[in-house]
């Protein structure tokens, strides 16, 4: 589904990423860790295709070459990214906001948008999976939404869309125990046959909950070391210093 | 769920349109005063319209007054001299010499140009609830709704024939919020003014539809005087809904209408404009000259006048719709979005003049410039001395997209009596890459972020406008901006 060769990236003249492979098939859960400043959010911010970078190499997706489409053409095409700072729109409506969403990708696609009681319907259900607390999509989108709030928020996004590639930038960091674990089971409810993550994480515990099937160390602009679920314990271990 | 399905039926048609949707123009044979400002073409004026002999000598008084003023220059947009004696005062569609009886009876392009311009003017506009006052170029062309309206004693109609049928009425009101002698662009619309609309809104009534008129510069080289007047009498109410669209063409054209508004003890009127006259081309060339005087005096205790704008069109705006607020108790409202995108200017903002008891006044104001544009938000909040117990709230937000365009806010603020109270607050904001960057990741194009934040930041006066006229504004925010971004 996903296949990346040799990727560099530089932003200001300053190279962050410096040939990543990676490899994701469909169904996979691939889990990246790896010390701050490492690249993690620029490899995600590359492929839901920010602009800013200079970029090199190949990023295949589902056969198309990753790099030749805009951001919102990604996003019609099922690549996701949960946000590390999801950003705060002032003045737009959380609900307007995700219903807009949802329609452009599907027009994108050339389906039937959704009319507002549709919309609604499917809102209530995903957010009282999510035990989202839908008061809260009546507030202007992520303004004055506390940390954990605005990741649960990422996650529902994630979960109305349904993606084919979901990236998840650090989603755990600020969720508190509980949150944590019913974001989890978030992932674990859109997990199939064709839908992959990508999840970017510092901490083993939200891994024991998701199960990824591969894990890889990002460290200096490139993975130096891949592995199963047994990595991560490791790394908790020893920590990055000594990882080389 | 109708209005749901309606809006993106509507939105893709919206899509289709790149430039300015409304800038085809009629061929249709006009008939002209003589060019030029005179005597002559005042009396020519008045006469074409068979108007009263007190009617003529309010406009040549107004004359008189008008030779001895000099044209304004404080506002911000500066503009080439405009040669008063190079424009047309009157133009109409030949057609309507003998003013047609019913709509079967008119030209069928002027008909075409409505449907063109999306005018509900017969069925539609039944369904819609809208009673439309069409006026094309100087001439009101078909009232709609009258009867319905008579049976409660409303009187909606165009000002021509408002002078004509109803004189006791406008002879006792026009010109008594904006005086012939007020200003340089007032003074002349009353000396020259064309039509318009007249509404009168009897004692108690509550008028049961939207009152619109829809405006169109069509012919070249004429300016559009356009007088409207509007009184509430006690106890009633009334909103009206102000639609402007001018095609496109290479010369600037002048929009200079007088509206006044009067409010008498417990009325309410709501004034809605949405105004998209055509803004020229990308490099700024062409475009209407929008002057306009817009004041309404709140003369009855506990009445209230609300000004809702949307402002997205002309080359230059510059106008302050105001509130009088003399009745004790009286509310002033000033709700307005002003877009300007490309070259286009604009000076607006409102007046607010506390001279009542516990009058009340509020202003939000949303300014959003994009491209090499220039945004001035002007207002002045004014409390007098007899006016206790006052107070006025006003939010200024200005928006930017781009680092080429201006906004700025001026402020006055006079407050004379102590136990009154100003609040202002004013905030400045630019659209973040970061946050066009989110939306696009969620799918929205450039154009659809764009629209959704714009959208959002206006949000609280769109809300103020009328359901059929917030889904339309809501789109022409979108259009207004397109290409400003990426
Ligand atoms: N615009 C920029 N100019 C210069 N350096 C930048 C810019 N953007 C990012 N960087 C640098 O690139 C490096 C990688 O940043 P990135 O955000 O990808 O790290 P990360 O692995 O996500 O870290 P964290 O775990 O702290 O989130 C950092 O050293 C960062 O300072
Ligand atoms: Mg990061």
């Amino acid at each position: 589904m996903l296949s990346i060769e040799n990727l560099k990236a530089k932003i200001d003249k300053k190279e962050i990423l410096k040939g990543l492979n990676l490899n994701i098939k469909p169904g996979e859960v691939h889990a990246i860790m790896g010390p701050n400043g490492s690249g993690k959010s620029t490899l995600s911010n590359i492929l839901s295709g920010k602009k800013g970078y200079e970029v090199n190499g190949n990023i295949k997706f589902e056969g198309e070459n990753l790099l030749e489409l805009e951001t919102e053409e990604r996003a019609h095409k099922g690549i996701f990214l949960a946000f590390q700072y999801p950003l705060e729109i002032p003045g737009v409506n959380t609900n307007t906001f995700l219903k807009t969403s949802i329609n452009a990708i599907k027009k994108a696609r050339g389906e039937k948008e959704l009319d507002a009681i549709e919309f609604l319907k499917l809102i209530k259900q995903k957010s009282s999976e999510l035990k989202f607390d839908q008061a809260i999509l009546n507030r202007q989108l992520n303004v004055g939404f506390s940390g954990g709030e605005k990741k649960k928020n990422e996650i529902l996004q994630m979960s109305i869309l349904n993606p084919k590639l979901s990236i998840l930038d650090e989603t755990d960091s600020g969720l508190d125990i509980d949150a944590l674990r019913i974001v989890s089971e978030g992932v674990n409810s859109l997990r199939n046959k064709d839908n992959s993550f990508l999840i970017i994480t510092h901490y083993q515990r939200l891994l024991d909950y998701i199960k990824p099937d591969f894990v890889h160390v990002l460290k200096n602009g490139q993975i130096i070391k891949s592995g199963n679920f047994e990595l991560a314990k490791e790394l908790e271990k020893v920590g990055y210093e000594n990882f080389n | 769920m109708k209005q749901e399905l309606e809006m993106d039926s509507r939105q893709k048609e919206i899509e289709n349109l790149k430039d300015y949707k409304y800038g085809f123009s009629t061929d249709i044979e006009n008939i002209r005063a003589p060019k030029g400002l005179s005597e002559e073409v005042i009396k020519f004026i008045s006469k074409i319209k068979k108007e009263p002999e007190w009617m003529l000598n309010f406009r040549l008084k107004a004359f008189e007054r008008f030779k001895q003023l000099k044209e304004p220059n404080w506002q911000k947009p500066k503009y080439p001299k405009i040669d008063y004696q190079d424009l047309y005062y009157y133009s109409a569609p030949k057609s309507m010499k003998d003013k047609p009886k019913s709509l079967d009876e008119l030209d069928p392009k002027l008909l075409e140009t409505y449907k063109k311009l999306g005018i509900p003017l017969q069925e539609q506009a039944r369904l819609n609830g809208i009673a439309v006052d069409a006026v094309f170029d100087s001439v009101s062309v078909a009232t709609t709704f009258k009867e319905e309206l008579t049976k409660q004693g409303i009187i909606f109609c165009s000002m021509s024939e408002a002078i004509q049928k109803h004189p006791e009425l406008v002879k006792k009101y026009l010109g008594t919020v904006i005086p012939t002698t007020d200003h340089f662009f007032a003074t002349l619309n009353s000396a020259v003014f064309t039509d318009g609309s007249f509404v009168y809104i009897p004692q108690g009534v509550k008028c049961p539809m939207e009152l619109s008129t829809y405006f169109r510069i069509n012919a070249s080289e004429t300016g559009q005087f356009e007088r409207t007047l509007i009184i509430a009498d006690k106890g009633s109410y009334v909103s009206y809904l102000e639609g402007c669209t001018a095609p496109m063409r290479d010369e600037n054209q002048l929009h200079a209408a007088n509206v006044e508004l009067i409010a008498l003890d417990d009325a309410e009127i709501k004034y809605s404009t949405v105004q998209n006259w055509y803004p020229g081309d990308k490099d700024g060339k062409g475009g209407i000259y929008n002057f306009v005087t817009k004041r309404g005096l709140c003369k009855g205790k506990n009445s209230k006048i609300s000004w809702t704008q949307v402002e997205t069109g002309s080359a230059i705006t510059w106008k302050y719709p105001s509130c009088i607020l003399k009745g004790d108790n009286s509310v002033g409202e000033f709700y307005s979005i002003a877009i300007t995108n490309n070259h286009q200017k604009a000076d607006t903002g409102t007046k607010m003049i506390h001279l009542g008891k516990n009058t009340k006044s509020k202003i939000i104001s949303k300014g959003i410039s994009a491209g090499q544009s220039d945004m001035m938000y002007r207002g002045l909040v004014d409390i007098s001395s007899k006016a206790d117990n006052s107070r006025n709230f006003t939010q200024c937000d200005s928006l930017l997209m781009g680092n080429k365009c201006g906004a700025h806010t001026i402020p006055y603020i006079k407050n004379k009596n102590l136990k009154s109270n100003i609040e202002h607050e004013a905030t400045t904001s630019k659209i973040s890459d970061e946050q066009l960057y989110y939306c696009n990741q969620r799918g929205l194009n450039q154009e659809e972020a764009v629209s959704l934040i714009v959208n959002g930041f206006c949000k609280e006066v769109l809300q103020q406008l009328p359901m059929e006229f917030a889904v339309e504004a809501q789109k022409l925010v979108g259009i207004s901006l397109e290409g400003s971004v990426g």
